[in-house]
C-alpha cells in the first residue's frame, strides 16, 4: 500500500472551552486531487493551518509521506515539500510581482541566504520565475509592486508562489474566491496542469471547481468529517445534501 | 550595457569623483573634519537602515556595535603605538567591524528572538547594559575618560601618515566608497530580497521556506559589521573612544538620520546623514538649542513627511518631470518657500528668546547684523507672532492653489 | 534579617512605582498599538510640575492637580499628535512618541536648567513610620505604597465595573467591534492615553522627590519599565505587575550587598580586566540587574512571564 501523502490521526483544535476541530482522521493518496468542502465556519482554514504548523495542534498527529510533523515550524515543513495559499491573500505588498514569484524560488533553487550573489545574474530561477508569471496571467505586470495589483491580481499571484518551486503537496485555500467567470476558468486551468504527479488539497466554495478538479472530496461540518467519497458519492449522500449541498444540487438538475 | 546599467555606472562614478574632488572645494580644516564626520555618519546610518529600512527592525541601541567597534579598534591602535602589534593604520577599521560583527552575533542572536515592537526594546536594554558595563570595567573602556591613542603611527607608507585631517578624510572617503557599494550589493541579492520580505509580511517568509528569525539575525550580523566598520573609523578620527559612542544618544541620532533622511530609498540615509551632521556641527556653533530645533525637525518631518526628505525629492523631481510641471508649480512652491521660511523665523525667535530669558545667559540680547532685540520685551515676541501668522496663512494660499498638492 | 524585610518594603514601594508606570504603558499599548516612548517623560514632566506647583502651593495640591495636569497634556498629545501619525503605522507612532520623549527633555533642559532640582518631601511625611530592628522605615516611602495601590485598586474598578471600563476594555480587542456599536472609539483612545499619561504623572509626582528629579530621569526610568513590560509579557497586566514587583525588589536588595560574583576570575594583574570584574560587587551591578534578567528572561522564556506567544 501506497504511503499517503497527508494523514492527520485524530486531530484536535480547541481555544479554551470552544473545540473547533473536533478529531479528523483522513489520508490524502498521493498523487490525487483532494477537495475540502463544508459550511462556513466549519474549520477548513483551521484544519489548512494545523496541517502547515500555522497553529499549533491541539491533539492528534500530521504526518506528511510518513513523516510526523510534530514539533516542526512552518518553515521546515514547507522545506520537506508542501507548499500552501492563503484565504486572504498573503504576498509581500513592496516588491513587484517577480521578486515575489523570486522569493518562492530561492530556497528550492538551493540559494539559501546567498548574499554574494546578484539576484540579475540567476537566469535560471528568473526564467521559472517569468514562466510562472505567464501561466498566471501577470506576465505584463512583472514590474509592478504586489500591493499595486488588483485583487484578482493578487490572489493569481498568491497561487503563483504556492507553486511556482514545484513542491510535492499543494494546500490551496479558496484559490477562486472573488475571481469572475473566466479568471476562475484560467485558474482552474492553472491548477489542473500545475497539480498533475502532485498531491493536491484544495478548500473551495466554487462547487462547479470542484466537482471538475476534484478525485476525492471530504466534507466538513461542525469541525468533524461527516463524508469522504468520489463526488458522485458524495453528491449522493443524503446528510451531505442536508448539511450542505442541498439547494445546489437542485439548481444543478434544473 | 542597458541604460539603467550606465546610469548606474555614472552615478557610482560620479558619487567616488565628488568624493575624491571635495577637499580641493573645502579649504578649513574643519569644513574637511565635518567632511569627515560625515562620511563616518553614512556609513552608520546606512548600517542602521539595513535593519530599520530594508528589515523593518526598529532597533533603539545600535550605536553599541559602532562603539564596541571603535573601544576594539582603538586598543588595536595603542599596540600599534606601543609596537606589540604590526598593522597598518589603513586596515584597522576591518578590526571595527570584526568586533562590531563579533558583538552582533552574541547579542542578535538574543535580540532577534522577538521582534517588532519586543525587538525595540530589547535593543533599547541591551544598549543600556553595555553601556553601564562600559562605566564597571575601566581597564578596558577607560571609564569617563575613555582610551586614546596616536593614528600617526607604524611606518608611513607612500608617505602616508594620516597626520592631516586630508589625509584622514580620504581615508574614510575609500571606506565610505566600499561600504556604500557593498551594502548597495546586498540589497541586490536574494537576502536582501529576503530581508524586504520580512519587513513586508514575516509571516509568509515561513511558507516560503525560510525561518524569519534566521533572516533577521543575518541581517543584525550583516548590519553590526558595517556599524563597527564606522566605529573604527570614528576611533581613528577622533583619536579617542568614550562612553558616549556606545549610548542612547548616539543610537537615538542614527535613528533620527535615517528617518529624516527616508528610510524607504537607499540614498535616504545618506542624506539623513549630512543634513543631521551639518545640523549638529554647525549649527551647534550659532545656538545652544540646537537640540530643541533637531527634535522639532523631526516631529514635523513625522507629521507631514513621514517618507523623509529622499521621498519628498522622488515626489518632486517625478511630478516636475512632467511637461509645464514648473511653470505651474512655480508660484505654489515659491509661495510655500515663502512661508515655511516665515514660520522657522518666527521659531527661531521664539525660541532662541525663550532660552535666554530662562537661562539669564550672558547674551540677553538677541543680535542679528545690526538689529538687536530683548528677550524682555515684547518685541520678539510680537515679531514671531506676526511672522507665525503670515506664514500660516501664505500655507493656506498655498494650499488653495492646488499644484501645491502634487508635490506633498 | 532586618536588612531583607526592610529591602524588600522598600523594594516593594520602588516596584509599585514601576508598575504605575508600567500599567499606564501596558493600557495604552494594549489597546492603540501604541508603544509609548515618552511614557517615562510625562512622569519626569510629572515631577518637575509637583516642584514648582509645591513651591508655591504646597505638596498636597500639587498631589492632586499635578495628574490631572499631565492628563490633560497626554490626551492633547494624543489628539493633535498621535492620532494624525496613526495613519501612517506603528513604527511612525513609535517614532512620533520618541520625538515627543526628546523634546520634553530638551524643554527640561530649557525650563528647569541640566542639574537637578530639590524636590523635596514635604516636612510633614519626613518622618519615620515605624522602625524595625533599628532600621527605619521612612512615612513617605508607606505613603507611597497607598498610594500606587489605591491607584491600582481605582484603575482596576474602573476597568470592571464600569460602563466605561467595558467599553475601554472592548475597544482593547476590538476597536472596529466597538465603533460599530456607536461607541466614539477615538475618544476612548484619547481618554486611555490620558489616564495612562495621568498616571505616569502621579508616579512622578510621589517618586520625585523619594528619588531624584533631573532631566535624564526620564531615560533612566524609561529603559527599565520597558525592561519591566518585556520581562512580564508585553500587553499582560499581571504580568507587568509581577515584573514591577520582581526587579523592584532585586534591584533594591542588590544595592545593599556587598558579595562579588565574578570573584572566581581574580585575583589577576592589578588593572586588568580580569581583576576589575573580579573585585566587582554586587552593589556596584546593581544597575544591570534588571537588563540582565531581560536577557536571561529572552534566552529561556521569551514570552515574557505571562505573555502571549508570539509566532
Amino acid at each position: 500500500m501506497t504511503q499517503a501523502a497527508i494523514e492527520l490521526r485524530g486531530v484536535t483544535k480547541s481555544y479554551g472551552a470552544t473545540r473547533i476541530i473536533r478529531g479528523v482522521d483522513l489520508k490524502i493518496e498521493r498523487g490525487e486531487r483532494h477537495a475540502l468542502i463544508g459550511p462556513n465556519g466549519a474549520g477548513k482554514s483551521t484544519l489548512f493551518n494545523l496541517i502547515s504548523a500555522r497553529t499549533p495542534l491541539s491533539s492528534g498527529e500530521v504526518l506528511l509521506n510518513g513523516t510526523s510533523l510534530r514539533g516542526l515550524a512552518p518553515h521546515q515543513i514547507c522545506r520537506l515539500g508542501l507548499s500552501r495559499s492563503f484565504q486572504i491573500t498573503n504576498v509581500f505588498p513592496r516588491l513587484s510581482a517577480r521578486e515575489n514569484l523570486a522569493c518562492a524560488l530561492f530556497w528550492a533553487g538551493g540559494h539559501g541566504h546567498a548574499f554574494w550573489r546578484r539576484l540579475s545574474r540567476m537566469k535560471p530561477l528568473l526564467q521559472r520565475a517569468d514562466e510562472v508569471l505567464h501561466d498566471i496571467g501577470l506576465a505584463e505586470r512583472a514590474q509592478v509592486s504586489a500591493g499595486a495589483l488588483a485583487y484578482a491580481e493578487q490572489r493569481a499571484l498568491e497561487i503563483g508562489m504556492t507553486i511556482a518551486a514545484g513542491a510535492e503537496v499543494i494546500l490551496l485555500d479558496e484559490p477562486t474566491a472573488g475571481m469572475s467567470r473566466s479568471e476562475t476558468a484560467r485558474a482552474e486551468a492553472l491548477i489542473r496542469k500545475v497539480s498533475v504527479g502532485r498531491t493536491l488539497v484544495m478548500v473551495e466554495h466554487d462547487m462547479s471547481v470542484v466537482f471538475e478538479l476534484a478525485d476525492r472530496i471530504s466534507v466538513l461540518v461542525h469541525g468533524e468529517v461527516v463524508a469522504t467519497g468520489t463526488p458522485a458519492t458524495i453528491r449522493a449522500n443524503p446528510q451531505v445534501q442536508e448539511a450542505y449541498l442541498g439547494k445546489v444540487v437542485e439548481a444543478t438538475h434544473a | 550595457m542597458t541604460p539603467s546599467h550606465r546610469d548606474l555606472l555614472l552615478g557610482w562614478l560620479g558619487f567616488a569623483l565628488a568624493l575624491a574632488l571635495l577637499p580641493l572645494a573645502l579649504q578649513s580644516d574643519f569644513a574637511l573634519s565635518v567632511a569627515s564626520k560625515i562620511g563616518i555618519a553614512i556609513v552608520f546610518a546606512l548600517s542602521y537602515n539595513m535593519l530599520l529600512g530594508q528589515g523593518g527592525m526598529l532597533s533603539f541601541g545600535h550605536a553599541v556595535y559602532s562603539g564596541l567597534g571603535g573601544y576594539f579598534t582603538i586598543h588595536v591602535l595603542a599596540a600599534v603605538n606601543d609596537g606589540r602589534v604590526d598593522l597598518p593604520v589603513s586596515l584597522l577599521p576591518l578590526v571595527g567591524g570584526l568586533a562590531g560583527m563579533g558583538f552582533a552575533v552574541l547579542l542578535g542572536w538574543v535580540s532577534t528572538r522577538r521582534a517588532g515592537t519586543t525587538f525595540a526594546m530589547i535593543s533599547l536594554g541591551i544598549g543600556e547594559l553595555v553601556t553601564a558595563c562600559v562605566l564597571m570595567v575601566p581597564a578596558f573602556f577607560g571609564g569617563e575618560a575613555g582610551i586614546s591613542a596616536n593614528r600617526v603611527t607604524g611606518s608611513a607608507w607612500l608617505g602616508i601618515d594620516f597626520a592631516s585631517q586630508t589625509q584622514m578624510y580620504y581615508l574614510i572617503a575609500a571606506w565610505a566608497l566600499v561600504c556604500v557599494a557593498a551594502m548597495h550589493y546586498l540589497t541586490r541579492t536574494p537576502f536582501g530580497r529576503l530581508a524586504n520580505a520580512v519587513r513586508d509580511n514575516p509571516e509568509r517568509v515561513a511558507f516560503v521556506g525560510y525561518s524569519t528569525r534566521l533572516v533577521r539575525y543575518q541581517l543584525m550580523v550583516l548590519a553590526g559589521l558595517f556599524a563597527g566598520i564606522s566605529g573604527g573609523l570614528a576611533a581613528l578620527n577622533n583619536e579617542i573612544v568614550t562612553i558616549e559612542t556606545v549610548g542612547a544618544h548616539a543610537s537615538g541620532l542614527v535613528l533620527l538620520m535615517v528617518f529624516i533622511g527616508g528610510m524607504g530609498y537607499f540614498t535616504g540615509p545618506i542624506i539623513g546623514a549630512i543634513v543631521v551632521t551639518l545640523l549638529q556641527t554647525v549649527v551647534s556653533t550659532y545656538t545652544h538649542a540646537w537640540l530643541f530645533y533637531f527634535g522639532l525637525l523631526f516631529l514635523v518631518m513625522v507629521l507631514f513627511a513621514p517618507g523623509g526628505f529622499a521621498s519628498l525629492l522622488a515626489g518632486g523631481s517625478a511630478t516636475l518631470r512632467a511637461p509645464g510641471a514648473l511653470q505651474r508649480t512655480l508660484p505654489s512652491l515659491l509661495l510655500g518657500l515663502v512661508a515655511l521660511a516665515s514660520l522657522l523665523a518666527a521659531s527661531v525667535l521664539a525660541v532662541e528668546s525663550a532660552y535666554r530669558l530662562w537661562s539669564g545667559s550672558a547674551k540677553a540680547t538677541l543680535a542679528w547684523g545690526t538689529l538687536q532685540l530683548d528677550p524682555a520685551s515684547a518685541s520678539p515676541w510680537l515679531v514671531a507672532a506676526v511672522l507665525t501668522a503670515l506664514g500660516a496663512a501664505l500655507l493656506v494660499a498655498c494650499g488653495r492653489i492646488g499644484p501645491a498638492k502634487e508635490l506633498a | 534579617m532586618e536588612f531583607a524585610l526592610i529591602s524588600l518594603l522598600n523594594g516593594a514601594s520602588y516596584g509599585m512605582l514601576l508598575f504605575m508606570l508600567s500599567s499606564g504603558l501596558t493600557l495604552i499599548f494594549g489597546m492603540m498599538g501604541v508603544l509609548n516612548f515618552a511614557h517615562a517623560s510625562f512622569y519626569m514632566l510629572g515631577a518637575y510640575f509637583a516642584f514648582q506647583v509645591s513651591s508655591s502651593l504646597g505638596w498636597w495640591p500639587a498631589l492632586l492637580m499635578v495628574p490631572l495636569l499631565v492628563g490633560l497634556l497626554g490626551a492633547g498629545v494624543e489628539r493633535f499628535g498621535l492620532r494624525r501619525v496613526h495613519r501612517f503605522g506603528h513604527v511612525a507612532e513609535l517614532l512620533f512618541t520618541f520625538g515627543l520623549a526628546f523634546m520634553i527633555e530638551e524643554i527640561v533642559h530649557l525650563a528647569w536648567g541640566r542639574n537637578a532640582v530639590d524636590y523635596a518631601v514635604p516636612a510633614e511625611l519626613d518622618g519615620t513610620l515605624f522602625t524595625l530592628f533599628n532600621t527605619a522605615f521612612p512615612v513617605y516611602r508607606g505613603l507611597m505604597i497607598v498610594v500606587s495601590a489605591g491607584m491600582m485598586a481605582t484603575l482596576y474598578l474602573l476597568l470592571t465595573r464600569t460602563r466605561i471600563g467595558l467599553i475601554i476594555q472592548a475597544a482593547l480587542t476590538h476597536p472596529e467591534m466597538a465603533e460599530s456599536l456607536g461607541h466614539n472609539v477615538p475618544r476612548v483612545f484619547m481618554l486611555t492615553f490620558g489616564m495612562g499619561c495621568a498616571m505616569a504623572g502621579l508616579a512622578g509626582v510621589i517618586g520625585g522627590n523619594a528619588f531624584v528629579t533631573e532631566p535624564s530621569m526620564a531615560a533612566a526610568m524609561g529603559s527599565i519599565v520597558f525592561v519591566v513590560v518585556v520581562v512580564g509579557g508585553l500587553g499582560s497586566m499581571g504580568g507587568a505587575l509581577a515584573a514591577s514587583l520582581l526587579i523592584g525588589v532585586l534591584q533594591t536588595f542588590a544595592v545593599g550587598i556587598e558579595w562579588r560574583p565574578l570573584a572566581a576570575l581574580g585575583p589577576g594583574a592589578a588593572d586588568s580586566v580580569l581583576q576589575q570584574l573580579a573585585t566587582l560587587k554586587l552593589s556596584q551591578m546593581a544597575p544591570i540587574l534588571p537588563y540582565l534578567l531581560m536577557v536571561a528572561m529572552l534566552i529561556v522564556r521569551p514570552r515574557g512571564l505571562m505573555g502571549q506567544r508570539e509566532d
